[in-house]
């Protein structure tokens, strides 16, 4: 479970506030309008922003003051999730060892979750040489093999188009139902939502409203979503 | 706001800040023992403030000459294009990394008693015009600075925005109209900055004066510091001339930190804005004439002198070669070290907290002059050893500093960006350390680390400064021999020592830059 306790953010003017438990062992989608403050959360809980107040628990373990590499997370950004001068075997193998040096067992691992998403035989090509979609299933890759019990989405396929982005969000949902990941993604898009989160949550008016099952909340959107939907 | 910065504050950080203080600790140290050598204002003789007002005088002439010159050739590279623009463009950011004493003997070559110029002079029956004095030191300071003035010129010019160009074009400008309501507006704007810089830089100016000045009537302060130690032993009255010196580079320090001061590799150089009010055959001719002078005023000196040069290049006696051995060790150790040490600053300043100071340190190290430093570590170091012996290591640490306001210019910006583009990718993965190092930052940041290193070597194996001041026979880098060489009037030999530097400061300056630039 990840707990927001009491959190309190700030960014220049913005203030938000976030007081929430999130269920393991699903998707949870995180809503909410551009400048609302997704981003915002995803980065504190990641550990790029000091919360003014609150704490972030994840299994009853305070981990607010941990550097970002060491919490029990990985995370997706919108874009840079590759480094373009290392190969795709490279990057992919930076969730095993953040120094690369992999041993046989380990470069076996690799290959193998590499394989998964599709991407068989294509390590040693640099991330310019592969399409969009490719891209985000190395990355994808990489947070399988950090075997981290979350993944946090901040949009990551939104620079896919419509088919690709169905295609991701697919393989998203069987590999996190597989590997028994906990997922949290932001998305402005509420089809995102629909297709595949257990859990909903919104921001709006600097508030995380805590997460609720997505089909009553849709089938029932009570009014700061109904606002957000228009 | 507490965001925190892309990666913890690290190892690599904490020897940022021990760099960064090391370096103002050489830059202070010095000032502090010759601040306190010297004893009092009185043992300053008159000469002594001729020096200063020279220093001064000529500063201003070459900053305003090489301005004025380069305005007409950067007017006229903005507004053409022709084939092999873009070397003209590269040798106008040669002189930058040329070291200076070829281009003096260049220029005695060209403008010297039996020089090209004088030649031509006698054929119409004019006496010879001597290159030695004053007039000389500013011809030496205008070949160097108005190529910087024309780059940095020609990156305002082609600054305007081509809009305001095309709304010209609809109404009917002549090319007078857009110089009066178009260009010269931007000139007002960059030209005293660019002005002040080479005034800044002609302070400094020591082998230039040193090699075609010297006289009571064109000594810099830098030079009487030299002769104040070399020729009457002076401490005391070298150290007072020092402080002389260090309240210049003090305004130089106050003025550059409120000017953006010019990297002298200005980038994006390599177009032309599309113009439409200057194509009459006159303006034409106007610009080619323009361009043609200043090519043949850079290029022929050294046409003259490598030419000759090669022809006399394995009749170069022992001695010179290991002076060029000697300087090769200069260089790549100054360049080793600067990059090192510019890295490790670049990477403290991003990191969590204020850093600001360490870009202070980093761009007053710009304002240092290397005869106020040499004196100053002489005089530290002669309780503990021989100054003298130690004249090959000061050489390389000098040039370390002078070089590093470079390499941190082309550093700190490219980390900034590896730090906005992949630093939460980096700390999200838990990479610091030495695999972040050996993984992000040095194949991300080869170019300006290659950069870095190959202007200090350059800088360093070119350099004629500190080394004059230390030097015994038996330590001459090839700058000094090639100095001694014209001073015996050994021309040919001073021609192929010219050529074998000029390849070693360029070829040094080009294999970085290449090895940068390759992967």
């Amino acid at each position: 479970m990840l707990e927001l306790d009491h959190l309190r953010l700030m960014l220049g003017a913005f203030t938000l506030e976030a007081d929430a438990r999130l269920e393991a062992g699903g998707i949870t989608a995180l809503m909410g309008a551009s400048g609302s403050g997704k981003s915002t959360l995803l980065a504190a809980i990641a550990g790029f922003l000091a919360p003014e107040d609150g704490q972030v628990r994840v299994d009853g373990a305070d981990i607010t003051a941990l550097p970002p590499g060491d919490r029990p997370l990985s995370i997706l950004f919108q874009d840079q999730n590759l480094f373009p001068h290392l190969s795709v075997a490279k990057n992919v193998g930076l969730g095993l060892r953040s120094d690369l040096r992999l041993d046989a067992e380990q470069k076996k691992d690799r290959d193998a979750v590499l394989a998964r998403v599709g991407l068989a035989g294509m390590g040693d090509r640099l991330p310019r040489d592969l399409s969009g979609g490719q891209q985000s299933r190395a990355a994808l890759a990489r947070a399988l093999l950090r075997r981290r019990p979350w993944l946090l989405l901040d949009e990551p396929f939104s620079a896919l188009g419509p088919a690709l982005r169905q295609e991701m969000l697919t393989l998203l949902r069987e590999t996190a139902q597989a590997e028994g990941l906990s997922v949290l993604m932001v998305t402005h898009d509420p089809a995102d939502a629909r297709a595949i989160a257990d859990h909903t949550a919104l921001i709006a008016g600097g508030v995380l409203h805590p997460p609720k099952p997505t089909a009553p909340l849709f089938a029932d959107p009570p009014p700061e979503l109904r606002a957000y939907l228009g | 706001m507490t965001a925190i910065g892309g990666r913890r504050d690290g190892p690599g950080a904490r020897i940022g800040r021990a760099a960064a203080i090391l370096v103002a600790v050489a830059l202070v140290l010095p000032l502090v023992a010759v601040a306190w050598r010297a004893e009092g204002w009185g043992g300053l003789a008159g000469s002594d403030w001729a020096a200063l007002r020279f220093t001064l005088w000529q500063a201003a002439l070459s900053a305003a000459l090489s301005v004025l010159l380069a305005i007409p050739v950067a007017r006229a590279l903005a507004r053409r294009t022709f084939p092999g623009r873009g070397v003209v463009v590269l040798l106008l950011g040669a002189p930058f990394i040329l070291p200076v004493i070829v281009a003096v003997l260049g220029l005695v070559a060209m403008f010297g008693r039996s020089g090209v110029v004088n030649t031509a002079l006698g054929w119409i029956g004019v006496a010879p015009v001597s290159i030695y004095g004053w007039q000389g030191v500013i011809l030496a300071h205008v070949f160097f600075n108005m190529p910087l003035a024309t780059r940095l010129i020609l990156q305002a010019w082609l600054g305007v925005p081509g809009e305001r160009l095309r709304l010209a074009a609809s109404l009917g400008f002549t090319a007078r109209d857009t110089f009066r309501l178009l260009e010269l507006p931007m000139l007002r704007a960059v030209v005293p900055g660019i002005f002040v810089v080479i005034f800044l830089i002609c302070t400094t100016s020591f082998a230039v004066a040193l090699a075609l000045g010297g006289g009571p009537r064109s000594t810099t302060v830098e030079l009487a510091i030299y002769q104040a130690f070399r020729f009457d032993f002076d401490l005391s009255r070298a150290a007072l001339l020092g402080a002389m010196q260090m309240a210049l580079g003090g305004a130089a320090a106050f003025l550059s930190l409120r000017l953006a001061l010019p990297s002298g590799f200005g980038a994006g150089l390599d177009r032309a804005v599309p113009r439409w009010d200057s194509a009459g055959p006159a303006l034409r001719m106007q610009d080619a004439v323009a361009i043609l002078l200043a090519c043949t005023f850079l290029l022929l000196p050294m046409i003259l002198v490598l030419g000759d040069g090669i022809r006399h290049l394995i009749d170069l006696p022992v001695s010179v070669w290991t002076a060029a051995g000697r300087s090769l060790g200069i260089a790549l150790s100054a360049a080793l070290l600067t990059t090192a040490l510019a890295m490790a600053m670049a990477v403290a300043t991003i990191a969590r907290g204020r850093n600001g100071w360490i870009e202070v340190v980093g761009t007053l190290s710009i304002a240092a002059s290397p005869l106020v430093l040499g004196t100053g570590l002489y005089i530290l170091l002669l309780p503990v050893v021989n100054p003298i012996a130690m004249a090959l290591p000061v050489t390389a640490f000098v040039n370390v500093i002078l070089a590093l306001p470079f390499a941190l210019r082309a550093l700190i910006p490219a980390m900034r960006n590896l730090d906005r583009d992949y630093g939460r990718l980096s700390a999200s993965l838990g990479l610091s350390g030495w695999s972040w190092l050996r993984l992000v930052a040095l194949p991300r940041l080869r170019r300006p680390a290659g950069f870095a290193a190959g202007l200090t070597a350059a800088l360093a194996a070119g350099d004629l400064g500190v080394i004059a001041l230390f030097a015994s026979p038996d330590q001459a880098t090839l700058p000094l021999v090639l100095y001694q060489l014209m001073g015996a009037y050994r021309m040919e030999d001073a021609r192929a020592a010219a050529l074998l530097l000029v390849v070693l400061s360029l070829g040094l300056f080009w294999l970085f830059e290449r090895g940068g630039r390759r992967a």
